[in-house]
């Protein structure tokens, strides 16, 4: 329905509620779930569950543990859609959900991230059911281009299974940046990009080795192997604290280059175009970050 | 000059709402209702054949009668209704098949619908949120209804090109719910256990009956051609329906659901074929904005507005559940703020 703008997106809006008492809103949450009364979007994005359920266990995670610097969120604007680019690292995808984070508590529109994933995480369980209600939906032009339609702010990590998963030696060097569907997606819905680094989340498990033959076995596109796992087992699965900084870049403006939509070359120039921002951003945030910890 | 319009499938819950929705429709002249058993209720205004669609007094119908327009619902979902699954094939394709025949045989008839289903599009982990009537899918069907249904316009596209001066809408329908009709879903939703899929929540969409027959009835009326998709606006989440029922849910290994459900309700029309197992597992949606522009028609009910009319004629809620929430939670309220105030 891209063409009926005016799909009440829901009726709680995408502002926090007002919290006279957190008592009596963590009960009336209760209520709301166990009776079934809350709104789950086309994409199966659940703003309830997202708001008062998944997001607060990450919120000391993203203050005390890793504390977030966050720069430049005036770049997003406050409504209509924007299509925000990161770099991919840390072996679990732990700096989506911490853009998310950035997004929603320091925005001053307190905006939603909603976020495409490879397949991969649909097809397993648990983790594409959480996926989902987190606000995550399939790396599909159909998806992004609706959700940027719909006037959302859509986050993609073009890199994939490639920079999370890349030994901890190449950290901070981007890998190859997908076909450029993205960029063709947000020329389609004439919405701003927005080149985003993200430093810090490669130190939180440094990949020294891969299992390839177990995550073959497995159908999985790596094993990791980490100072600390296996060798700790579970304890192995607590990220190191290392000191992080998001930074929202300039926003590329795309009204000017719809006519470049069916121009396969504009469209992959403008990928590189915007893969070297993140590159030059990594590298000055790098030397500006005082220490890794 | 009214028109003269045959149904198939009139005996049914959803063809019986269709004949009758004809018969009070003024620019309707005829009504024949068609179908192998006689019809639930009656059908005042209309007249009925008990026939086979496979049997060629179809053809003569329709030429003796003059027949201009073809509703066919004589698609069934599930293999119970039918008895078993080789005679649900039978009359799903083969029916359609032979109904088609006869109608390309039938120089009266000017317009052909089909009520299809969503089921086409598939259910899997590489789907788009919601699939538009030119997206193909990315898992096929490859068993039961679903299959039947992508057969089912096979023929029709088939019948559309043989005969360009009919034109043909196919309308694939959201699962169909409401206060009324009975359905693998309606079923699924009634049973005292509801098994869900460990590990996965689908996104379900669903047409209320009443909206689903608007939808059909439109596609009569006007002369357009295409395929249409039709669902209440939105989606519910999976374990969100089984909350409003107010029944216990349990999760069991997508593998293992059908044995579970079998279990619990061995002489249920409740559907837990592979293909079903699969739809409950990743759910679908479709976009329904082709619908709107091109048909001039939107569903009046929600997803979530449909499912709850369908509770309430179930007489399904979740009220004990609510009684024990309230209480639960007035208490808790009672002790957090007293606590509160002593500290």
């Amino acid at each position: 329905m891209p063409d009926a703008r005016v799909i009440p997106l829901d009726p709680e809006g995408h502002q926090p509620t007002a919290t006279p008492s957190p008592r009596s809103t963590f009960w009336d949450f209760v209520r709301r779930r166990i009776m079934g009364n809350y709104v789950v979007d086309d994409f199966g994005f659940d703003a309830d569950l997202t708001e008062h359920l998944l997001l607060p266990p990450l919120r000391p995670l993203f203050e005390r543990w890793f504390r977030v610097e966050v720069r430049g969120i005036d770049r997003v604007p406050s409504e209509g859609g924007a299509l925000i680019v990161a770099n991919h690292s840390g072996t679990i995808a732990v700096d989506s959900v911490m853009t998310q984070m950035a997004l929603f508590d320091h925005h001053p529109a307190h905006r939603h991230l909603r976020m495409l994933g490879a397949d991969l995480v649909f097809d397993t369980p648990f983790v594409g059911e959480v996926a989902r209600k987190a606000g995550h939906t399939l790396a599909c032009m159909p998806d992004a281009q609706r959700l940027l339609s719909r006037g959302e702010v859509v986050g993609v990590w073009p890199e994939g299974f490639k920079g999370i998963g890349k030994p901890f030696s190449e950290r901070y060097k981007l890998q190859r940046f997908g076909r450029g569907g993205f960029v063709s997606a947000a020329l389609r819905a004439r919405v701003p990009i927005i080149p985003t680094a993200i430093v810090g989340a490669e130190e939180i498990y440094p990949m020294i080795g891969n299992i390839s033959p177990l995550a073959r076995l497995l159908g999985l596109p790596y094993v990791p192997v980490t100072p600390t796992f296996p060798w700790l087992g579970p304890l192995g699965l607590i990220p190191l604290p290392s000191r992080w900084i998001i930074e929202f870049g300039e926003p590329v403006h795309t009204e000017d280059l719809v006519g470049d939509i069916d121009d396969p070359m504009a469209v992959l120039e403008l990928t590189d175009a915007v893969r070297e921002r993140i590159q030059q951003s990594l590298y000055r945030l790098l030397v500006q970050r005082e220490s890794t910890f | 000059m009214g028109r003269v319009v045959l149904v198939t499938g009139a005996s049914r819950h959803l063809g019986g709402l269709m004949v009758r929705a004809l018969a009070r429709d003024p620019g309707v002249a005829r009504v024949i209702g068609v179908d192998v058993v006689p019809p639930q209720r009656p059908l005042p205004g209309a007249e009925f054949i008990r026939a086979d669609i496979r049997n060629p007094v179809i053809g003569k119908v329709l030429r003796s009668a003059d027949v201009d327009t073809v509703v066919h619902m004589g698609v069934i979902a599930t293999p119970m209704q039918a008895g078993g699954r080789t005679a649900m094939k039978e009359i799903n394709v083969i029916g359609t098949m032979q109904l088609l025949a006869a109608c390309q045989k039938a120089p009266s008839v000017t317009r052909v619908i089909v009520k299809s289903s969503s089921s086409v599009y598939g259910a899997g982990p590489r789907d788009p949120a919601l699939f538009t009537e030119d997206m193909s899918p990315q898992h096929p069907p490859t068993s039961g209804w679903a299959k039947d249904s992508v057969e089912v316009e096979g023929y029709v596209r088939g019948f559309a090109r043989r005969r360009p001066d009919v034109s043909v809408a196919i309308l694939r329908l959201a699962n169909v719910i409401g206060p009324r009709v009975e359905t693998a879903m309606t079923e699924y939703f009634t049973l005292p256990v509801v098994p869900t899929v460990l590990g996965y929540d689908a996104r379900l969409q669903f047409v209320h009956e009443d909206d689903a027959i608007s939808a059909l009835h439109r596609a009569t009326s006007s002369g357009i051609s295409g395929v249409f998709n039709i669902a209440g606006e939105g989606i519910i989440a999976l374990s969100q329906a089984v909350r409003r029922t107010g029944r216990p849910s349990v999760p069991v290994p997508g593998a293992l659901l059908g044995i579970v459900g079998r279990g619990i309700a061995p002489t249920r029309l409740v559907d837990f074929s592979r293909e079903q197992v699969r739809f409950l597992t990743y759910g679908r949606g479709i976009d329904t904005s082709r619908a709107t522009r091109d048909l001039g028609f939107t569903a009046r009910r929600s997803t979530a507005v449909a499912f709850d009319e369908f509770l309430g004629g179930y007489d399904l809620s979740p009220a004990l559940a609510e009684s024990v929430i309230s209480g639960v939670t007035s208490a808790a309220r009672m002790l957090t703020t007293r606590g509160g105030s002593r500290a």
